[in-house]
């Protein structure tokens, strides 16, 4: 859909090999269109996995450490995949399609890795694993008019559909399309998965700007997607997850369920509860005048290096700067006062309650 | 994008506009759109020396930060303070919202600098890429 992208006036940028918009309007607008209105976002370069057969369930039950028993039909989870050592391999949503049937949502960056790990991991159950990333252009209509959005362009009742649920309806014209409650921005939304041909993505994407435009809908890049979720603490692979980093030190542990049987990484998290975390996931703001990065430094107060930042920048919502960063658990106390190197001067910052910001209830 | 006449750049997206044995500088219509909404601009002091071609602050947008690269040398005389509270002013009119104004050390140095059609020409084959 690049030739959209850029017609729209869009900045790209080559995101994991994938040449993606970064922004269109500016990323400030497109932050507040999603928070106050709605926003849409092409995040076709997320991959997708279908896992099917009659072991599909024990398969995912396997390879991830949700537990996926707990989905009726139409609903999903917020999951990851994880190696022995209870590191990440990737984080995920896994979809129950049907008794025998998963969609498990990756990310671009590790799209590969993922498949073939995937493959490599449900080798020994009777299921398949197919890499079905090509098949789909994915959008994302964010924000609290979403619903009104594409309430105009399906037939399906989206009252209906809750919040990690998803249903198949009539999308633009497109039959049996699949319209999900799920996003990445903190918001209330849907996730549509329509057939990846341009003339079908460049249609559909031109009709919900249209349905949108009486709720003041913007065309969203990475720019903004990216601050919408840190505001919301929704974590990033390669930032606040990776290898090298396990769900407890994430501070993902309601996501991870001990109690549902063996899956690959439970011993090592099993072990890694007892000796307790040596680091753990913070919210930082800055008291200070300056802004927090990505791999900034943090000290304590007394001076002493004490860990770095993951993911930090200026909040366009909250008028704050905002960072998460990991800090040893003795400095992950509320309101514990720590200073943030940023380019050869210290700035105080102090730690606060995350998410740093939840989307109003009805 | 139309580059003032009477300004000189770098490649480093700054402007410089002559006035006497003083400049003011400031950062190009180019530079704003590339870096997005600005949102912190880093001011040098009154009385500080800038040496060409050295940092003497920063720009910050919502995703990335962009060292000020002083154009010529000299000491400057004044800054815009109203930056400070309004960093946007350089998004809506960058070729207006000047940073820093310095009294010049050596005046030569900004006739070393791009011509607006040479900056023109340099930025239309960065953005070319």
């Amino acid at each position: 859909m690049n030739a959209v992208h850029r017609r729209t006036g869009a900045k790209m940028v080559d995101f994991g090999g994938w040449d993606m918009p970064v922004e269109y309007s500016g990323l400030i607008a497109e932050h507040m269109a999603v928070r106050t209105a709605v926003g849409v976002f092409d995040v076709s370069h997320m991959g997708d996995i279908l896992i099917r057969g009659p072991q599909a369930l024990p398969a995912v039950q396997h390879i991830s450490m949700n537990d996926a028993l707990r989905l009726q039909r139409g609903q999903a989870q917020y999951s990851a995949l994880l190696y022995p050592e209870g590191t990440f391999v990737d984080d995920v949503i896994v979809h129950k399609l049907g008794e025998n049937d998963y969609l498990l949502v990756i990310n671009a960056g590790t799209r590969e890795k993922d498949v073939n790990w995937v493959r490599q991991n449900v080798r020994q159950f009777r299921c398949h694993a197919d890499n079905v990333s090509d098949y789909y252009t994915q959008l994302a209509i964010q924000g609290p008019r979403a619903v009104d959005v594409v309430g105009k362009l399906t037939d399906v009742d989206l009252s209906a559909v809750k919040n990690y649920w998803f249903t198949y309806g009539r999308v633009c014209g497109l039959p049996n399309t699949m319209v999900a409650r799920t996003g990445y921005t903190g918001e209330d939304g849907f996730e549509i998965y329509i057939p990846a041909d341009e003339p079908t993505s460049t249609r559909v994407w031109n009709e919900v700007l249209a349905a949108g435009k009486e709720f003041g809908i913007l065309p969203c890049g990475l720019g903004a997607r990216n601050t919408l979720r840190l505001e919301a603490k929704m974590a990033l692979y390669g930032h606040e997850i990776s290898e090298t980093i396990n769900v407890w030190e994430a501070d993902l542990a309601r996501y991870c369920k001990m109690e549902k049987g063996d899956f690959i990484g439970r011993d090592a998290l099993d072990r890694a509860k007892g000796e307790g975390v040596k680091r753990i996931l913070v919210g930082l703001e800055m008291i200070e005048r300056g802004i927090g990065r990505d791999g900034y430094k943090v000290f304590s107060e007394s001076g002493d290096p004490i860990g770095s930042i993951t993911s930090g920048s200026p909040a366009p919502f909250l008028k704050k700067n905002i960072a998460l960063a990991y800090v040893p658990p003795s400095y992950s106390q509320i309101g514990t006062v720590v200073s943030v190197e940023v380019r050869n001067h210290k700035i105080k910052a102090q730690v606060v309650p995350t998410p740093f910001y939840k989307r109003p209830k009805k | 994008m139309a580059f003032p006449a009477d300004y000189r750049y770098t490649r480093e997206h700054e402007w410089i506009k002559l006035d006497g044995n003083q400049a003011t500088i400031g950062i190009t219509d180019y530079a704003q759109n590339s870096l997005g909404d600005i949102v912190f601009v880093e001011l040098p002091k009154i009385g500080d020396e800038l040496s060409v071609g050295k940092t003497f602050g920063s720009v910050e947008s919502v995703k990335a930060v962009s060292d000020l690269f002083a154009p010529a040398s000299g000491k400057v005389v004044a800054v815009n303070q109203e930056l400070t509270n309004a960093p946007e002013k350089i998004n809506s009119d960058a070729h207006g919202a000047w940073i820093v104004r310095i009294q010049l050390s050596d005046a030569d140095e900004v006739n070393k600098l791009l011509s607006p059609q040479d900056y023109d020409k340099y930025v239309q084959e960065e953005g070319g890429h």
